[in-house]
């Protein structure tokens, strides 16, 4: 029988009915009185910042105000018609750094409208009751290309079979969703959400989904162009960033994404191997995700590793707080320099950092902790696609997502701009507004 | 402790919260109750005349209309006076008030508008020994159907009648209770004093319907797929009765006739403001009925709290003194000259104010791309809509511009000189000043 204490890394550290109250619903949904009531806290500012905070530009005052008065419904249809992916954004969007930020309760009071739950409300009513809320246009006869099916493809795919077009939708992996599906964190959308959701999606009708293809492997992007009236690139961030200390080779040393993907895909959770120390390397939500989990899956001790100060992670003050009220342990200011163990990994050796002159320098003084499994969450990378003109090592966008090349639009993580769910999605949605107009010039 | 006690009438109670005419005033078992919590007095549920007694609908008798978080902020009721007999009634009157000497007993009657019908009830109430008696000439569902309640109320001769009967055939304080729906409240209020009634007490219920079911299509509270106008109470009617109230307290007809105030009374500052325009005591139905009888602790607590603050040593020392201060609009000094300030600190951005200004007022407010807001005093005329608008309290005030100043919209110099529109020039009615 395993436990918390079980050395190395071992599955089935917690009983299966903790694990599955772990990873119960973060957010749990209001019910129809708790939303009324919540609703009823909105001012309906003029112009309202939420919406100008918003990357998607949801009217936000409005669909709150069809809740208030009865009609979530009718509120979805609001949030849908500018995101699509409405449902997922309401359950893992950073609200505390977008349209909660920028309430004007947040500033009154510090308690801002609960915006993210009050769209789960209406989006989960809709999709609940309803069918798919749009109809598509008449069959324009043109054809377009979606690589990726991430949520900015998701988006674009959508905005485009509604407007008539045919879209072939290609992913390298087996189901459509990308991150939403393999790469958010299962407690923000259990119940299989993702998968749900994007069934939702297809029900505009138009779209045909093409699994199991990548580009520069099944797919040449020159072939795409000549076939397709236009092309689409949602294509995400497929490389992972090394950690590159001594050591980065040793069994137990492995990248956040593959374990939280294969924690995503997971029948039995108990069934997952996780480490009895952990250690993370990073500071963004793909840390927090994986300490987090790491911890509701029974490891003993987990510590978040990061290189700058608590104030420069990417992951908002709310994940971090979610981390440690989970008992996960922050260490702000310290690099790794060596994985030290017998074959397999037993101690992470890291050193303080300090930032002289806009530079990050190690100080000297040294600590180990003992950590059984290292997961690299220092970011991912864009694997190069032939074709378009990069902009560092993203690909060059310009406008409503249009590349160097002549009809090839690009959108969500693969170009500039914050990687998040909700601009990924405004990414394709533009985009896709962008290839109608060319397509129907 | 500020002293409550109240002397209305010659009647005395500890405080002049008392229970209006109504459901929670129907039986022995409540009135004990409400007298347990610390209710200064109760006004039985309206009597009706010897016999089979009236009967209720079997479906629902009350309609509501909520404010946020599913406050009740209006009832409308479709309820009758009592529907159990009149002797079990006037036993336990008895019994109730002997054994509550200090509590104010009054009883509401409600018999038809003949004049042998009020002479065979009102010997059978002085044999209670309750304090007075209340008129009922307002409810206005059901009983005015028949020719009582408000269609009494709503015809002055037949209210100076009755009130003249009872005033003849008992020999304890009258008070008429009026209908609001009426267009002139000084009329019934007038009839009643010449009749002879020693207090007014108002308002009654509103003619209203609070709903309507939009799947049948018919109105609430529904009855079998039909409804009828009820009588609306609650913190909603309010305003209503304060302007009802402050009308019969300054007309010159009236004045100085006792009124007993009712009309959403829901906490202290409520019965504060209605004694203020001069209630010599509040009647409470709706609060109760939505909170309990142990309401009244807070509305005890919250006056004498206040009065201490004030210096006032009893409630006679601030009943009416609002009323020098109701006037008529043609009396407003226009000279009074204020423009709205928002101040920044407080503000919350919420941009509100400026959307009522800019869309359903006078353009009188600026929002910079920083969002934010300032009045530009060219365009304000200080109509108060922002400060009502604005969710943050005190953000926005509305500031009186000195003597001298200039107001920026009109151009004038503001004078502190008084001065109203009936010798405005503007005015083709206006007095030359002598």
């Amino acid at each position: 029988m395993t436990s918390p204490l079980t050395p190395g890394i071992a599955a089935g550290r917690l009983p299966a009915e903790e694990i599955a109250r772990n990873f119960a619903d973060l957010h749990p949904a209001y019910d129809d009185h708790e939303a009324q009531v919540a609703a009823d806290r909105c001012y309906f500012c003029h112009d309202a910042p939420c919406i100008t905070a918003c990357p998607t530009d949801i009217d936000i005052p409005l669909f709150i105000r069809q809740i208030q008065t009865g009609m979530p419904e009718a509120a979805a249809r609001t949030i849908l018609e500018q995101n699509i992916l409405g449902g997922m954004c309401a359950r893992v969007c950073p609200t505390e750094t977008l349209c909660e930020e920028a309430c004007v309760r947040e500033l009154a009071e510090g308690k801002p409208v609960e915006i993210g739950r009050l769209q789960r409300h209406a989006t989960d009513s809709l999709m609940a009751r309803q069918g798919h809320p749009f109809t598509r246009a008449p069959e324009t006869g043109k054809r377009v290309a979606v690589v990726g099916a991430g949520p900015a493809g998701l988006a674009c795919a959508h905005r485009l079979a509604m407007k008539g077009h045919a879209v072939d939708l290609y992913d390298a992996r087996d189901k459509p969703g990308g991150l939403n599906e393999y790469g958010i964190a299962a407690y923000k959308t259990p119940q299989d959400f993702a998968a749900r959701e994007v069934e939702w999606l297809m029900g505009i009708g138009g779209i045909t989904w093409k699994g199991g293809q990548s580009l520069g492997r099944e797919l040449a992007l020159e072939t795409l162009r000549a076939e397709y009236d236009a092309v689409f690139l949602g294509v995400g961030l497929g490389g992972v960033n090394d950690l590159g200390v001594e050591g980065a080779e040793r069994d137990g040393v492995t990248d956040a994404v593959g374990f939280i993907a294969d924690l995503r895909q997971a029948d039995d959770l108990s069934a997952l191997p996780v480490g009895r120390n952990v250690v993370v390397i990073g500071g963004g939500m793909t840390a927090v995700d994986v300490a987090v989990q790491s911890r509701l899956l029974g490891a003993e001790n987990v510590t978040i590793a990061y290189r700058r100060g608590r104030d420069r992670m990417g992951a908002s003050r709310f994940e971090q707080d979610l981390a440690t009220s989970k008992g996960v342990r922050i260490i702000d200011n310290v690099m790794p320099v060596a994985v030290h163990g017998n074959g397999a990994a037993v101690e992470i050796e890291l050193e303080y950092t300090a930032e002289r002159d806009g530079r990050l320098e190690g100080t000297g003084e040294r600590l180990r902790l003992p950590a059984d499994q290292v997961f690299r969450a220092i970011g991912q990378s864009l694997v190069p696609v032939e074709g378009p003109e990069m902009d560092g090592r993203k690909i060059a966008v310009t406008g409503p997502g249009r590349t160097s090349l002549d009809g090839v639009w690009a959108g969500g993580d693969c170009t500039a701009g914050e990687d998040l769910t909700v601009v990924a999605v405004a990414e394709g949605r533009d985009a896709a507004e962008d290839i109608h107009a060319r397509l129907t010039a | 402790m500020a002293d409550l006690t109240t002397d209305f009438l010659g009647i005395k109670s500890p405080n002049p919260f008392w229970l209006a005419s109504a459901p929670p005033t129907d039986k022995e078992y409540n009135v004990r109750r409400a007298f347990e919590a610390g209710w200064g007095g109760v006004v039985w549920k309206t009597l009706g005349a010897e016999g089979p007694p009236v009967v209720n609908v079997n479906g629902p008798r009350y309609g509501a209309l909520y404010g946020a978080d599913r406050r009740l902020l209006g009832l409308n009721n479709i309820e009758l006076i009592t529907d159990r007999p009149l002797e079990v009634n006037l036993e336990e009157i008895a019994r109730v008030k002997a054994d509550y000497p200090d509590r104010a007993m009054i009883v509401s009657i409600m018999v038809p508008c003949e004049e042998a019908a009020w002479k065979a009830i009102l010997p059978r109430v002085a044999e209670t020994g309750a304090d007075g008696i209340e008129l009922n000439f307002g409810c206005p569902h059901g009983m005015s159907e028949r020719g009582m309640g408000s269609a009494v109320g709503q015809v002055p001769e037949y209210i100076e009648m009755v009130t003249r009967w009872c005033k003849t055939y008992y020999d304890r304080p009258v008070i008429v209770k009026l209908t609001p729906n009426i267009t002139d409240i000084r009329k019934p209020a007038a009839a009643a004093k010449n009749g002879g009634a020693d207090a007014v007490s108002l308002i009654n219920t509103i003619n209203s319907i609070t709903a309507v079911d939009l799947d049948s299509f018919a109105p609430e509270p529904t009855i079998d797929g039909k409804g009828s106008h009820g009588g609306y109470c609650g913190p909603a009617v309010k305003p209503i009765a304060l302007s009802m109230v402050s009308e019969i307290a300054r007309d010159p007809q009236t004045h100085g006739l006792p009124i007993s105030g009712i009309g959403g009374v829901t906490t202290w500052r409520d019965a504060a403001e209605f004694m203020a325009l001069g209630c010599g005591t509040v009647q409470v139905c709706t609060a109760a009925m939505t909170y309990g009888f142990k309401v009244v602790e807070e509305m005890k607590r919250g006056l004498s709290g206040w009065m201490d603050e004030k210096g006032y040593r009893a409630v006679s020392d601030f009943v009416g003194r609002a009323v020098p201060n109701v006037t008529d609009w043609q009396y407003l000094n226009l000279n009074y000259v204020t423009k709205a300030r928002i101040d920044q600190d407080a503000c919350i951005k919420c941009g509100r104010c400026y959307a009522a200004c800019e869309d359903t007022s006078h353009q009188a407010i600026d929002m910079s791309p920083e969002r934010v807001f300032t009045v530009k005093d060219d365009e304000c005329v200080a109509c108060n809509l922002c400060v009502d608008v604005c969710p943050v309290e005190d953000c926005i005030t509305m500031e009186r511009l000195p003597e001298g100043a200039v107001d920026p919209r009109t151009g004038r110099t503001v004078s502190d000189e008084y001065a109203n529109w009936t010798t405005h020039p503007n005015n083709p009615m206006a007095q030359a000043a002598e």
